[in-house]
């Protein structure tokens, strides 16, 4: 055991030793914060209308300004937080599980299987992914839960592909046939040995994974496909920004920036852990 | 090499088959079929609309009869009609926005070709320079920035606070009474801002991928060999280095369609530019299925023709793909 502690304070090590890893986690710490404890940051309610102040440039009441209702675009921009926040964690689960089963069973089962599987990743693959979600939703409605599982069920190919990769070589290396010959089933082998080995890629894959999560959520939000009003998303803001774009520039400005430096420490984070996890790609 | 088309063109009609099903089963999997869908969420469907789709359908049938109907019909490209007042055909309606959508991604891609492979190339070559860092910076923001926020600021700068470029549409009100340059120049101010949005994303992804290809190329022994033969370090990156790094770039590019259509319905219905992205968006608004599942699946033909595109591409620049 001695000897994955070493690999793991190593790793360790390497991640914390790159300055902009450091800030991606920093960010996403924040972000955190802001989502789980929303009263620290704000005090106002995002949902109070108040048709006194509307459409107010930033002030000392309302750092951010308010909307075309009235509301306080602070308090807006950190409960949006809890909907990015959530949508991206239960996409990405979702991708990352269906990802999983299928990439193991792929890369383990080979053969028909695998044939089988892999030529459904290629038919999926097919379809301009934001065609396809919109599709959906159209089906269905939109709502945060719709959201979530089509945008994970269309984002595991990614994943799938990637343990398919690993199972195969993995599964061809002497440690497991050494395991083997003493008698380990498919399922320890699979769990024991071939899991944890896939864990890095998946983890990078799946920090990259929530950022892209969050950028469609905001752009399915924007066209109005996505979270509904009243509840607060970043994206759902920006709509209303646009219809203000020629008088209220704070309405465009804040929501977007919240987006872009949540899904930067994501990506950031992302690399990070993949030049950690293999240095020999660093710089790549 | 037509032996190598051959066989490419044989792996496709699996994929053909499998988005036809999908397609097929998508709308069959709404709740209560595609018929109660329709009429549920159209207050003036008749019974008479009703048959009439129950027609279209072949609801009738069983399930694998639909199947071969409605292949038959896609076969032909025939859509059916659309749920909007005005009833035309969906194929006549994706025809007319068409042009429009491959002009943009065109010009855009261009763009992302003529940018970002230089960009790729230098800061590898100058791997950690103030140009290298700088460019890292401008991908990873590339990367994590919405493009229709990036449309909005950039509507608020030059259409709203500096007044220098339109901010929708394809041409102004009085662009019939235009003289032909007059025409050129407008639709060019027009479609200025959505080409380089379109291409900003691709732009970050495809520079770092140019990037990471040229480092790799690089320590390879045939560029240690080209400059210990005493060739000059120019005629060793650009030539011998190049090349080869630049090849897999054709791959990308075919493999980018789908990321472009996706996009184009952003940046369409954003600057009110009337072409497949905004009509697929006012389909879903509308739930106008037989024109969303018409665009689905031709978005699907035109991504994987991309990918044909990109591997018979690549086999014709790289000999060792014919053989393999």
């Amino acid at each position: 055991m001695s000897g994955n502690a070493g690999i793991r304070r190593d790793f360790a090590r390497r991640l914390l030793r790159n300055r902009l890893t450091v800030a991606g986690g920093l960010v996403i710490a924040l972000f955190f914060l802001v989502a789980a404890f929303p009263a620290l940051f704000t005090s106002q309610n995002p949902d109070r209308i108040d048709v006194a102040t509307i459409l107010q440039p930033p002030s000392a009441a309302h750092p951010l300004g308010t909307d075309d209702l009235g509301r306080d675009v602070l308090s807006r921009v950190v409960y949006g937080a809890r909907v990015s926040m959530k949508v991206g964690f239960v996409a990405v689960g979702i991708a990352t599980s269906v990802g999983l089963v299928i990439g193991l069973l792929s890369g383990f089962y080979g053969r028909r299987v695998d044939a089988v599987l892999m030529r459904f990743v290629d038919i999926m693959l097919c379809f301009p992914t934001f065609f396809l979600i919109l599709s959906v939703i159209a089906f269905l409605s939109p709502s945060i839960v719709n959201i979530m599982v089509v945008i994970g069920l269309t984002g595991w190919m990614g994943v799938a592909r990637l343990v398919r990769a690993e199972t195969l070589s993995l599964k061809e290396r002497d440690f497991v046939a050494a395991a083997r010959a003493q008698g380990a089933g498919t399922l320890r082998i699979i769990f024991r040995h071939v899991l944890p080995n896939t864990l890095a890629p998946i983890l990078v894959a799946a920090t990259l994974g929530v950022a892209g999560a969050i950028l469609t959520e905001s752009a399915l939000s924007f066209l109005g496909i996505g979270v509904q009003p009243p509840t607060p998303s970043w994206g759902n803001i920006l709509t209303v920004g646009k219809n203000y774009i020629e008088f209220a520039w704070w309405l465009s400005l804040f929501p977007g920036l919240a987006i872009l430096i949540t899904v930067l420490g994501y990506n950031l984070l992302g690399e990070g852990i993949r030049d950690a996890a293999d240095p020999r790609l660093k710089g790549r | 090499m037509l032996r190598f088309v051959a066989r490419r063109l044989l792996l496709t009609i699996p994929l053909l088959v499998g988005i036809s099903l999908i397609s097929f089963l998508m709308i069959h999997m709404a709740p209560g079929g595609p018929i109660s869908l329709t009429t549920d969420l159209n207050p003036r469907a008749t019974a008479e609309a009703r048959t009439r789709l129950e027609k279209y359908y072949g609801l009738d049938k069983p399930l694998h009869v639909q199947y071969g109907r409605w292949l038959a019909r896609m076969a032909t490209l025939d859509f059916g009609e659309s749920f909007s007042p005005d009833g035309r055909p969906v194929a006549e309606k994706i025809r007319e926005r068409i042009p429009i959508t491959l002009t943009i991604n065109i010009l855009s891609m261009g763009l992302i070709f003529l940018v970002a492979i230089p960009i790729g190339i230098y800061s590898a070559v100058r791997q950690g320079s103030l140009f290298d860092r700088v460019s890292t910076v401008f991908v990873f923001t590339g990367f994590s920035i919405p493009t229709f926020w990036l449309a909005l600021l950039l509507m608020i700068l030059f259409g709203v606070k500096l007044g220098w470029l339109p901010i929708s549409g394809i041409g102004s009100l009085e662009y019939q009474s235009l003289t032909v340059m007059g025409k050129i120049a407008d639709r060019a101010r027009h479609l200025l801002l959505p080409v380089l949005l379109a291409g900003f994303t691709g732009l970050a992804g495809m520079s770092r991928y140019m990037r990471s290809n040229m480092l790799e190329v690089i320590r390879q022994d045939y560029i240690a060999s080209a400059r210990a033969k005493g060739l000059p370090e120019r005629r060793v990156i650009y030539i011998h280095a190049m090349r080869n790094a630049i090849l897999p770039v054709i791959t990308i590019l075919g493999l980018s369609v789908p990321e472009l259509l996706g996009g184009s319905v952003i940046f369409e219905t954003i600057f009110a530019i009337p072409g497949m992205g905004q009509l697929f968006y006012q389909g879903v608004m509308a739930r106008d299925y037989p024109l969303i599942m018409g665009i689905l699946t031709i978005g699907a033909f035109l991504t994987l023709l991309g990918n044909l595109l990109a591997d018979v591409g690549y086999a014709l620049a790289d000999p060792r793909i014919r053989q393999g």
